[in-house]
């Protein structure tokens, strides 16, 4: 007892805010240093763009033989007819991929900020849904053939990236939305049947880690030089353009699943 | 430009303009309306006929090509999903909503509806009845 009331004393004591000199002094050079940390970016910011080119002269770095190489070579080096696919899973892979890794990061941060603990996940189980319609016959009748419809059109996006517009993260996000779709219509206990934490992970695991293995080797001969064994194949098959398809597929999973994963976890905590 | 050209420029401007001013009376009702299920009533409207007229008018311009069945399909699926996506919020709105009877009658039971109804309808027949008697 003695010990509790200790430590409810010391505890009053800290989160006192009114009358709390350090945390006062503390916010006050809080603001403070927000404040001219602020100023200093500002400041920073304004003087790196007065060193900038004036837009529109010749000797602007956007007018170099980059744009001219992608249009002129982009087909005969990467294989694909869609020269931005070209683009963002060939000359800038490396790009792409930080960008999948930023789509991971972004679900374990919002994991660990809506973390809860077993109990709590009990609860929240409970409530999920107590307000909102469930069951809805209407909607369940229009998710049986849109579901499907929305899904195959995803994939669609994604295999057709490197002849037409499309990509991974398009077509991802689509079949995203096909999920959430689903598991609106039918609740959680039937997309746990093929969508449960351990899928999320072992998928984004497996995309993101094939990327960088494939993306890896790719560099590899590039930089030295060596012949890569992967074969380019004649543009505008499905089956060409080398490496962009398959990490076109693993970029969409990855988008996919971390939209699902979104919705899930702001809905009720986690999976 | 020949007859059909002119006829199907002709057509297909009309459908645009019924599709803008139906567009521009859902944007109207949305910003008019209070009250949620109204303001949804306003913007399913537009959802469907609006953007359907619109696109049907873009098809005729087209004529008879892939594009157009690609649009042909953009409207199917906006007429399913809009006005399953508005049926949904609403719901939810009558379900959340703990005061939706200052709002508008509720009727716990379609039956009860019904019900009602039907009283009504046979208040009226028998008034007819009595002023035809008389």
């Amino acid at each position: 007892m003695r010990h509790e009331k200790e430590r409810d004393a010391i505890l009053d004591k800290v989160y006192d805010s009114q009358r709390n000199v350090e945390m006062k002094i503390f916010r006050k050079l809080y603001h403070v240093t927000s404040i001219v940390f602020c100023l200093f970016l500002i400041a920073l910011l304004l003087v790196t763009i007065s060193w900038l080119p004036a837009s529109g002269t010749v000797e602007r770095p956007v007018n170099n033989e980059v744009s001219s190489r992608y249009i002129e070579k982009g087909l005969e080096e990467t294989g694909a007819i869609n020269i931005v696919a070209g683009m963002i899973l060939d000359y800038r892979a490396f790009d792409t991929l930080g960008e999948s890794h930023v789509l991971f990061v972004a679900t374990i941060t919002v994991l660990v900020l809506l973390r809860l603990n077993k109990t709590e996940k009990h609860e929240v189980e409970i409530n999920d849904r107590q307000f909102e319609p469930k069951n809805d016959t209407i909607l369940q009748f229009v998710a049986t053939f849109l579901v499907p419809i929305i899904i195959i059109f995803g994939i669609y996006i994604i295999l057709n990236g490197h002849l037409g517009p499309g990509g991974g993260f398009s077509g991802g996000a689509v079949i995203g939305a096909g999920l959430v779709l689903y598991l609106n219509a039918f609740g959680f206990a039937k997309t746990e049947r093929f969508f449960t934490e351990k899928t999320y992970k072992g998928v984004c695991f497996f995309s993101l880690s094939f990327y960088c293995l494939a993306k890896s080797y790719s560099f590899y001969t590039g930089a030295n030089h060596l012949h890569s064994v992967i074969p380019k194949g004649t543009p505008g098959a499905i089956l060409s353009s080398g490496l962009i398809l398959p990490l076109n597929i693993a970029v969409g999973l990855v988008v996919a699943c971390t939209i699902y994963a979104f919705y899930a976890m702001f809905r009720k905590g986690g999976f | 430009m020949n007859a059909v050209e002119w006829i199907r420029f002709i057509v297909g401007s009309i459908l645009l303009v019924i599709g803008m001013v139906i567009l521009f009376t859902e944007v109207f009702g949305v910003f008019h309306f209070k009250y949620v299920l109204n303001r949804m009533h306003a913007a399913a409207m537009g959802d469907t006929l609006g953007i359907g007229s619109c696109l049907i008018g873009l098809m005729i311009f087209s004529g008879l090509n892939f594009t157009t069945l690609k649009m042909f399909f953009v409207i199917v699926f906006l007429w399913f999903a809009s006005p399953v996506s508005s049926h949904v919020l609403s719901r939810l709105e009558a379900a959340t909503n703990e005061e939706l009877n200052t709002q508008c009658e509720i009727y716990k039971d379609v039956k009860i509806l019904e019900r009602e109804l039907a009283a009504k309808r046979e208040e009226e027949n028998s008034r007819e009845k009595e002023d035809r008697l008389s």
